[in-house]
């Protein structure tokens, strides 16, 4: 039974940690249909940007934290504008290839400024492990799962209330239309990335704080398409719910049965969403049929 | 109004090489590839059969991304099955090669339909999903099936033998893969000559459209599966008998990537186009290298960062191609052989 609740409390801190990954991907999927490959290497970036603030540079971790985000939403905007902006209208594989084209050039930029060699991140979020329910789980997980719940609320509440991320679902829904009620496209997409960008550099930081800062954090990459595709491409609520779901689904098989079987489980899960619910849990069912 | 050369009969318009200028530069082709085993070094030829294998794998890679219009980012698993068959078979069973290779070739190719099963229902990005968690899934389980494949350990696969001759060197493979590289190109070029070929540019285009107009879906989609996938394993098992060692580094993601970069820099839906992808971005990270050295003595900070900025440059190339040249190389060699057809008078 304790182990039972050791896994638990692990699968669902790993799931919040992956739902933060996994939220940004949502995020630009929803408002320009866009699968953005380099989503891992934004949280690398974010991650590595708060260690140089705060172990290099010795801010205090408000502004270190205000600074990342700062550059991480110019990272999104500058990414939109140079890099997505001139692939409106191309094919599918055109925008897939560019955001992989991208992942390479932020990997590679990464480890020219700061080597590839993992190093610890300066602790700014308590870490010191807590009893729950006889189980023991560190108190930055813990944060990781606060975290991406506030997220979860503010960006249900932004995409349902507030002008902007009203917006942003009809660009979504349609280009056209919302450009004939005056909104204006480009300005929405370059909110979906550097809001994106954004969420990436938070979950960034809080899993280089549990995992330490390395090129590994970009794998969480790969690691968010079985939970995006299960929760639905286009749903927030969904990614939390995804995140949480694979989380305990590795948690468990990693207890239980191990020999590695909790890195592939995941994406056998992905095809079998595929095969029979490819819109996932909570996605719109407009899913194209073959 | 495209300018270019157009054709009034049937007869021409199937015809596989179709101008003059064409059959001339064929010939130079294989002219020059005869020849240079004669005059390269070491270097050049492993060069050379490099490039053969990528060549042979982007081709397979274009049949089903750039002809039939399925994306595919499980290049580097399907390799890595004709990698690990064909090593099998020659390491543990003692076969021949070339009986390996051919096992191989059949092996992936199934092993491509199954994985290509989610593309009757699926399309465009979700594709690219399914085909990213079939890497994901072979990789395991080329690493996890200790007993079989060895697991992380590398493989080591004995050298090939042809006719008493052992291919050990560079040059004897080379005359091995470009062979290979000859018939899988006349293969290539003819497949789309015939109604398989026909059927697969039709689903590309507009699928509801080819199957109103008789093209079973089904059965093409997993065709154009299990060919692409039988030349990508014929390179995985040259890999395997070229390098006499099966690694499971050799098969990650990164080669799908590689993979598809080849063939969108080079031109989706051209034979030729995956030779000029195949050949640049093989050449790409040695010509890198190469500048490197030279430079070496001005800024010896640069071994350091080397295997970085060859990444850099990696990404750079496919988004700079992507937003400037989005047909590839193969659309600048046409730009260029316009260019002189149209010469003084281009418009």
């Amino acid at each position: 039974m304790d182990l039972f609740i050791q896994l638990t409390l692990t699968g669902l801190t790993n799931g919040a940690i992956l739902a933060l990954a996994a939220l940004g991907f949502v995020l630009i999927y929803k408002s320009s249909d866009v699968l953005n490959f380099a989503q891992g290497e934004f949280l690398l970036v974010g991650a590595y940007v708060t260690f140089a603030m705060l172990a290099q540079f010795g801010l205090h971790w408000t502004l270190g934290m205000a600074l990342t985000i700062l550059i991480a939403i110019g990272l999104g905007v500058l990414v939109e504008r140079l890099v997505l902006r001139p692939m409106i209208g191309e094919p599918i594989i055109s925008v897939i290839m560019v955001t992989i084209g991208l992942s390479s050039l932020l990997k590679a930029i990464v480890s020219t400024i700061w080597g590839n060699l993992p190093k610890a991140f300066p602790p700014f979020i308590p870490s010191q492990p807590v009893q729950i329910l006889g189980a023991t789980v560190g108190a930055d997980r813990l944060w990781a799962i606060v975290i991406a719940m506030l997220l979860l609320g503010i960006f249900t509440f932004f995409f349902r209330r507030s002008k902007e991320g009203i917006a942003m679902r009809a660009v979504a829904d349609d280009q056209q239309a919302a450009l004939s009620m005056g909104i204006s496209v480009k300005k929405i997409f370059a909110w979906a990335w550097s809001i994106a960008a954004a969420t990436a550099a938070i979950g960034g930081v809080l899993v280089a704080n549990i995992v330490g800062v390395s090129g590994e954090l970009a794998n969480f990459g790969v690691r968010v398409f079985p939970v995006v595709i299960l929760g639905g491409l286009d749903s927030i609520p969904g990614a939390i719910i995804g995140g949480v779901i694979i989380g305990l689904l590795e948690s468990y098989t990693g207890g239980y049965i191990g020999q590695g079987l909790n890195q592939v489980l995941p994406f056998v899960v992905l095809i079998i969403i595929l095969m029979i619910r490819p819109y996932g849990l909570f996605g719109q069912e407009i899913i194209e049929r073959v | 109004m495209i300018s270019g050369i157009f054709h009034t009969t049937y007869e021409k318009d199937m015809a596989l090489r179709r101008t003059h200028a064409q059959k001339i530069r064929i010939v130079i082709v294989i002219v020059f590839l005869l020849v240079f085993p004669f005059l390269a070094n070491r270097y050049a030829l492993t060069l050379a059969n490099q490039v053969g294998i990528a060549v042979i794998g982007a081709i397979g890679l274009n049949i089903l991304v750039g002809y039939t219009g399925q994306i595919s980012l499980g290049q580097g698993g399907f390799m890595a099955v004709g990698a690990y068959t064909a090593g099998i078979l020659t390491a543990r069973f003692g076969m021949p090669w070339w009986a390996s290779t051919i096992v191989a070739c059949f092996t992936t190719a199934l092993i491509g339909t199954i994985f290509g099963i989610p593309s009757l229902r699926l399309k465009g990005l979700y594709l690219a999903i399914a085909t990213l968690a079939a890497q994901v899934i072979i990789l395991w389980v080329v690493t996890h099936w200790s007993a079989l494949t060895g697991g992380v350990d590398a493989l080591v696969v004995p050298d090939p033998k042809l006719f008493g001759i052992k291919i050990n060197t560079d040059f004897n493979f080379y005359w091995v893969t470009w062979g290979l590289v000859g018939i899988v190109t006349i293969a290539a070029v003819n497949l789309f000559r015939t109604h398989f070929g026909r059927a697969f540019i039709a689903i590309r285009d507009q699928d509801i459209a080819a199957s109103v107009m008789g093209v079973d879906l089904f059965k093409y989609k997993l065709l154009a599966f299990a060919v692409s996938s039988f030349l990508v394993g014929l390179a995985g098992a040259l890999t395997a008998h070229y390098r006499n060692i099966v690694t499971w580094e050799r098969f990650t993601v990164d080669v799908s990537v590689l993979y598809l970069a080849m063939i969108i820099i080079g031109g989706l839906g051209s034979v030729t186009g995956s030779y000029l992808g195949a050949t640049f971005m093989t050449l790409l990270p040695v010509l890198l290298t190469n500048l490197g050295r030279a430079v070496k003595t001005s800024f010896p900070l640069i071994d350091s960062i080397l295997p970085f900025v060859q990444q850099a440059m990696f990404g750079l190339v496919i988004i700079l191609f992507l937003i400037f040249e989005p047909e590839g190389l193969n659309k600048i060699w046409k730009n260029i052989k316009d260019y002189f057809r149209l010469w003084p008078f281009s418009y």
